[in-house]
């Protein structure tokens, strides 16, 4: 048998992009302690719409930690108290009977509040169609081992690729910059061989895209520590190193690799 | 970046700024955040270079009077001397010391002018919280950057007219060459002595972030050192901070007096 939790949420309510909002209280009680965070939220927008009152939105998916749907910032961290955790995959039993929870959309200028805890990300979409693909058309798909990848490329590149993007990462910078999630997906394709030949359109082109959305970091780390796959601030060097080599010799113009 | 047909549908989100039209190559690279925060490692590397090297020659204040030449000197007298001697006869007096001051200053106004314009874009980036921060890794060093760069550019003005230039708050008896009596005049003075304490602090603050940030601006990454990054940033500062602070003390506690 689980144990049960009475919890009070402060949870941010927001009808639409343009209204106001503010926080209110709702009080979840019999919250079984083996549900979600996610499940958690199901059982009071039940309650709540059983007695008429609007459900609160919240972004959500997979809820198997692999979509980045999910996302707020629970108690003032994106995701919550876990490490590595997505906010589908943090569990009830982590919290004590009688915690309040304060419950916020991601906050950055960039991503509007539709409503409720529901932020616009496509910002996000926006980097990653500005260069986070390859686009050599190379026909069907060759040979699984056709493209010899070195052990550690291959490491790297997957790495970087546990990127689920839900977008924590500019939600717990101070400076609501994108350097982690953007690197992460340029990395990914930067460190193979098939992502050579635009390696530095490649980072120009997102780098660009980046700025014109969000802040410029100043290396605080809050979006390591935030992050549910554990993105390292690594990538965040290998992208200023490889934007710094492209810019001083013209790469991007000259496509020299 | 390529064809404009495979290029995903806009998602209706706006840019919250365009992208400026290219400026001739090198002045590009200053055009973005990536590029201004490498020009801003790059200068604050060279002041940090700058204040490890001034402190490192205001130790000489402990060696108080020696002999040069047969004639009793004080020490940092004489060191002063010397950087105005620099690479004498092959450049006329001066003009080294000139060159490095130059350098700084420029470096200076590049690292002000670039800390400004990327905290006005975070700032317009930025959307508060309406509920309490919980900050992971955020430390106060990091997060008093822009309050701790502004003391230093104070500091650097007030230091400058009390000890170079001779004006404002110098003291009465401020003699241009008399290094060791100016600074032991200066900082005999409690209250200057404690603002010097406050505002090396700041320093020191400062370059603790600034340090280990640098490695990041810059690119600077090697599974072999990374661990190191923050070591270094730490000993760095450590020492600048107990150099720097030493002076005034020294002085307030008549270790170093006339
Ligand atoms: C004079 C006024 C100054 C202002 C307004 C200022 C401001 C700033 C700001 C806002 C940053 C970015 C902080 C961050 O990354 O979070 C920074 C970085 C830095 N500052 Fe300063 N600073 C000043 C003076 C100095 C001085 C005198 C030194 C050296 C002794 C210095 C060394 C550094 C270094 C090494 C960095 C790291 C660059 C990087 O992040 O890549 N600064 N400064
Ligand atoms: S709902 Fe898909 S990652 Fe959480």
């Amino acid at each position: 048998m689980s144990t049960e939790l009475n919890l009070t949420l402060q949870v941010w309510r927001q009808p639409g992009p343009d209204a106001p909002g503010s926080f209110v209280t709702y009080e979840a009680k019999g919250i079984p302690d083996d549900s979600s965070f996610l499940e958690m939220l199901d059982i009071v927008n039940e309650n709540l719409i059983e007695r008429d009152v609007e459900p609160i939105e919240f972004p959500h998916d997979c809820r198997e930690g692999i979509c980045g749907t999910c996302g707020v910032m629970i108690n003032g961290r994106a995701h919550g108290q876990e490490k590595a955790t997505a906010t589908c995959q943090l569990h009830m039993r982590k919290f004590n009977d009688g915690d309040t929870i304060v419950i916020e959309p991601w906050r950055a200028a960039a991503f509007p509040v539709i409503k409720d805890l529901i932020v616009d990300r496509s910002p996000m979409d926006k980097i990653i169609a500005s260069g986070g693909y390859i686009y050599a058309p190379t026909g069907t798909a060759g040979e699984a081992n056709e493209t010899l990848v070195p052990k550690e490329a291959a490491e790297s590149a997957m790495d970087a690729a546990a990127c689920i993007g839900c977008g924590a990462c500019i939600a717990a910078c101070p400076n609501s910059a994108g350097q982690l999630f953007t690197s992460a997906k340029l990395w990914h394709l930067n460190s193979l061989p098939q992502g050579q030949p635009e390696r530095f359109q490649r980072v120009e082109s997102m780098v660009h895209t980046m700025e014109q959305f969000f802040g410029a970091c100043t290396n605080h780390g809050e979006c390591a520590e935030a992050c549910p796959k554990e993105i390292s601030l690594d990538f965040i060097a290998y992208m200023n190193a490889d934007y710094m080599k492209s810019k001083i010799k013209n790469r991007a113009k000259s496509a020299q690799i | 970046m390529l064809s404009p047909t495979t290029t995903p549908q806009n998602s209706g989100e706006k840019p919250m700024r365009e992208k400026p039209r290219d400026l001739p190559f090198p002045l590009n690279i200053y055009q973005s955040a990536i590029g201004k925060k490498w020009v801003m490692a790059v200068s604050g590397l060279m002041l940090v270079g700058f204040v490890f090297a001034h402190m490192i020659g205001n130790l000489k204040i402990y060696l108080g009077q020696v002999e040069h030449n047969g004639v009793l000197d004080y020490d940092t007298d004489h060191y002063a001397e010397t950087l105005r001697n620099l690479l004498v006869p092959i450049f006329p007096e001066g003009v080294v010391l000139w060159g490095m001051r130059l350098g700084l200053l420029a470096a200076l106004l590049l690292h002000i002018h670039s800390a400004y314009t990327l905290s006005m874009l975070s700032r317009k980036s930025d959307n508060a919280y309406a509920g309490k921060r919980d900050f992971l890794a955020a430390n106060w060093a990091s997060r008093s950057m822009r309050l701790t760069g502004p003391i230093v550019a104070l500091y650097i003005v007030i230091h400058l007219a009390d000890l170079t230039l001779g004006f404002g708050i110098a003291t009465g008896e401020f003699e241009h060459g008399q290094v060791y009596e100016n600074v032991v005049h200066s900082l005999g003075r409690p209250i200057v002595a404690i603002g010097y304490i406050i505002a090396n602090i700041a320093v020191a603050v400062h370059i603790y972030h600034g340090m280990w940030s640098a490695f990041q601006s810059l690119g600077i990454n090697n599974p072999a050192y990374n661990t190191l990054r923050r070591t270094a940033a730490q000993v760095i500062s450590g020492l600048i901070l107990i150099g720097n602070v030493s002076f005034p003390i020294a002085v307030l506690t008549d270790i170093v007096s006339i």
